[in-house]
């Protein structure tokens, strides 16, 4: 028998947490394996072991039954393993064929080949069902392309493992399906497809077996998918029975809490009316490039605002950069917690007292370290953010705590309007959940809460009401009770 | 009972090495160099590191948020050249030192404004006003030393208050001074933001504009006043003072920790950094080591420092 790919006992351990405990577990070429878990599960940690970045302090992995040492990544690229990060590995400003044969460009003497560079980046775009120019850039493509590019470059070096961390989190269903027919066709090939993803529906979908880790422990490795249904799989995660995973409650609508009139600017075509209540949590639905994260942008002061006003409670306000809009009780929580939330070089405690230090301190002018350190230790215990100490640096907390670090910002301050944008992308199931009761509790404490979502399901879990935009305006808005997929996707699907 | 005791040691190495190197140097220098661990040295050492010491305060807050500065080393002379220049025709002291501090400002007020409001890259721009004010400060002067003629003046750099000169009194008050801002005040904290993440920090309503301003415009009064000093001890304007000075003061940052990359200073770092500089081209001049090899000595220094840097930074 003998798996093509095995891991035996791989043991991590990182000061203050095991990150991995004794996972073992093997894996079929010409079989596509997913790998699911909470957030600190230990997933990414297992693919660091197997791309060579990191090196286990016990256990083996084993390629055909032959232990490998990896010393580095080049060791693991090697051995003919690529594992293809959410953060992309691709140079911006150099061209398509040039990033896909990066490090092994065809040469004569150390003269670059160009036109065998250009032949061979036609027959490997080809190859992935696309069709661009290979003299274009990569920092002109979309992320779906330079996905794409990534599975180039790991073809193009004979990658046979091919390892997929959280591919699907900025693609659209379109793209989402044009990945999966390259990843059967890798499963076709022989190739042995690794695929960490949050997404259940994806698991079931393109799986044919997986492994599920809770707490950096193997819990158990499904051999068949087709065996196993959506609650046990999350059973297993997270331990115990999640009835309904968005735990909707109904809750009382107040007055005006926060209203955009006649909004214009970046990106944003049409005049935009919007409005929140106390207690209401507001969905803004729309496809990639709708124009919800510049709606934001405008409102919070990041653009500027070319006509209309905004009111919060009723008074009119002038939001010209994010303090003003701080000042006056509204906040954001970015899309992108790496590289617009968290300072990662910075600890927990710095990174939630950031904008709420103001408050408390000494002479007006001293920081009152005492305070800060009894803000960050509320926070980490009354969000259960998981982390070694305060003074951990926050780039060392997963996604989701991450995430929990910047939702305490917020809530160490004076916040009235809540402007989230994807406040659950790339984050799973169980933190998922926490972050949803978060926001249920900030509205029933009179909050108003606009978040943006490309997750429909979630929009129609959560929201009290959900707007939906397109191309840069908003075409309509549903209350609940009016929920279908049928009607939102309706008015966020461009008219042909 | 062994894991936590290691953990506290590993915890100490990593965050005071360069103290621990400083102490370290500092025994072995007073050792083996001779005439090395006397007052009179250790006085001459402290007062020949002033410059770069004052210096230093502000440039740690750059480096901290992100921003390179080359140009201190021009407004140490542009502001020493307008102090002298002005003493000698007003007359008075005060009005001199004053537009001597106020030209610092102008080109701190410059850099800061061209930066963060107009989003010039700081290498670049402060290269530019570098090239400019040494420039201004030779046209003041006509590219010769400027006599300053009351001596009034003097007093400034060449005093001592209870036995120390007071230059070296005004440089210890600065890092008190930077090190309180640094470590207990929402501006400390916002720069290192910054610098750790600008984009972030401002999402977080940090006014970066208004932040960096200050901090250029910080640095050229701290550099303006430098010269201010410098004049004073010298009783003169030099057109040509300070020249390579930046480099030596964001080296003495660098070895103190620092990180280019912006995010992380301490004062602690920094004082040490500036004190190590100090100390070797003062054993070098002690034994005498040619100036042409203390250039060789002073640039190693500096490369081994940056790779122990890297070396921490990857085992965390």
């Amino acid at each position: 028998m003998g798996y093509y790919l095995e891991f035996k006992n791989i043991t991590k351990i990182f000061p203050g947490v095991k990150a991995l405990d004794k996972i073992s577990f093997g894996v079929n070429s010409g079989s596509i394996h997913g790998l699911v878990g909470e957030n600190g599960a230990g997933k990414s940690t297992l693919l660091h072991t197997l791309s060579g970045a990191l090196t286990p302090n016990q256990g083996e992995i084993l390629i055909e039954n032959q232990t490998m040492k990896f010393s580095n990544t080049k060791d693991a690229l090697n051995a003919g393993i690529a594992v293809i990060y959410q953060e992309l590995n691709l140079v911006p400003e150099m061209t398509v064929a040039e990033n896909l044969m990066i490090g092994n460009y065809p040469n004569k003497k150390g003269f670059l080949d160009k036109k065998k560079l250009k032949e061979k980046a036609v027959e490997q775009i080809k190859m992935l069902m696309e069709d661009f120019n290979p003299k274009t850039k990569v920092k002109d493509l979309s992320i779906a392309q330079k996905q794409m590019i990534e599975i180039g470059k790991a073809l193009m070096q004979d990658a046979k493992i091919i390892a997929f961390d959280e591919p699907t989190s900025s693609l659209s269903d379109r793209e989402i399906k044009h990945l999966f027919e390259i990843i059967e066709k890798l499963k076709e090939d022989g190739r042995t497809i690794i695929y960490v993803s949050h997404r259940m529906e994806e698991i079931f979908k393109i799986c044919d077996s997986c492994t599920v880790f809770r707490d950096g422990k193997h819990i158990e490795t499904f051999r068949n998918m087709k065996e196993v249904t959506h609650d046990l799989i999350v059973k297993k995660m997270v331990g115990r029975e999640l009835n309904d995973i968005y735990g909707y409650e109904e809750r009382n609508k107040g007055a005006e809490i926060f209203d955009i009139e006649n909004i214009r600017g970046k990106g944003v075509k049409k005049s935009i009316n919007l409005t929140v209540h106390e207690g209401e949590i507001v969905g803004i639905f729309g496809l990639v490039g709708a124009g919800r994260t510049e709606l934001f942008k405008l409102i919070y002061g990041l653009e500027k605002v070319e006509a209309g006003r905004i009111e919060v409670k009723g008074e009119e306000v002038s939001l010209k950069s994010p303090k003003e809009s701080i000042r006056n009780r509204v906040c954001l929580l970015p899309e992108d917690r790496k590289d617009e939330g968290i300072i990662g070089i910075r600890s927990v405690s710095e990174n939630i007292n950031i904008s709420s230090r103001r408050h408390h301190l000494i002479y007006n002018f001293f920081l009152n370290k005492q305070a800060e350190k009894e803000t960050a230790d509320k926070f980490i215990n009354d969000l259960d953010i998981k982390t070694p100490s305060r003074e951990q640096l926050a780039v060392n907390l997963s996604g989701g705590n991450q995430q929990k670090v910047i939702l305490s910002r917020w809530l160490s301050e004076d916040i009235d309007v809540f402007l989230m944008d994807e406040p659950t992308r790339g984050i799973d199931v169980g933190t998922k959940y926490e972050i949803y009761k978060i926001m249920y509790n900030l509205a029933a404490e009179g909050k108003g809460i606009l978040f943006v979502s490309s997750d429909l399901p979630e929009v129609m879990g959560v929201s009290d009401r959900v707007v939906v935009m397109r191309s840069g305006e908003i075409i309509g808005s549903l209350n609940r009770e009016e929920f279908t997929e049928e009607k939102i996707l309706s008015m966020a699907l461009p008219v042909s | 009972m062994t894991e936590t005791i290691k953990n506290r040691i590993k915890n100490i190495y990593n965050n005071y090495t360069i103290i621990l190197i400083f102490i370290i140097m500092f025994i072995l220098l007073s050792i083996f160099v001779p005439y090395f661990f006397t007052w009179r040295n250790m006085v001459g050492l402290a007062l020949s590191v002033v410059t770069i010491g004052l210096i230093a305060n502000t440039m740690m807050f750059a480096l901290a948020s992100g921003d390179f500065d080359l140009s201190v080393s021009s407004t140490v002379a542009f502001s020493g050249i307008t102090t002298a220049v002005v003493i000698n025709s007003t007359g008075s002291v005060s009005i001199g030192i004053i537009t001597g501090l106020l030209a610092g400002v102008l080109v701190g007020v410059i850099n800061g404004f061209s930066i963060a409001k107009l989003g010039l890259n700081a290498l670049i721009t402060t290269l530019a006003t570098q090239m400019i004010f040494r420039g201004m400060a030779f046209i003041l002067s006509n590219g010769r030393a400027v006599g300053i003629s009351t001596a009034g003046f003097f007093k400034l750099g060449n005093s001592m208050i209870l036995g120390i000169p007071t230059p070296i009194i005004i440089m210890v008050i600065s890092f008190i001074i930077f090190g309180i801002l640094l470590n207990n005040t929402v501006f400390g904290k916002n720069t290192l933001a910054i610098g750790g993440n600008t984009k972030a920090a401002e999402l977080a309503g940090i006014n970066v504009d208004l932040t960096k301003i200050i901090i250029f415009s910080a640095q050229g009064f701290m550099a303006g006043f430098a010269g201010v000093i410098l004049a004073s001890r010298m009783t003169s304007g030099q057109p040509n003072a300070a020249q390579g000075l930046e480099l030596d003061v964001i080296s003495a940052c660098v070895l103190g920790g620092v990180s280019l990359n912006g995010g992380i200073a301490t004062i602690s770092g920094v004082v040490v950094g500036v004190l190590i500089m100090g100390m070797i081209s003062n054993a070098l001049n002690l034994l005498n080591v040619a100036t042409f090899y203390q250039y060789v000595v002073r640039g190693s220094v500096l490369l081994i420092a940056i790779y122990l840097d890297i070396l921490k930074q990857r085992s965390k």
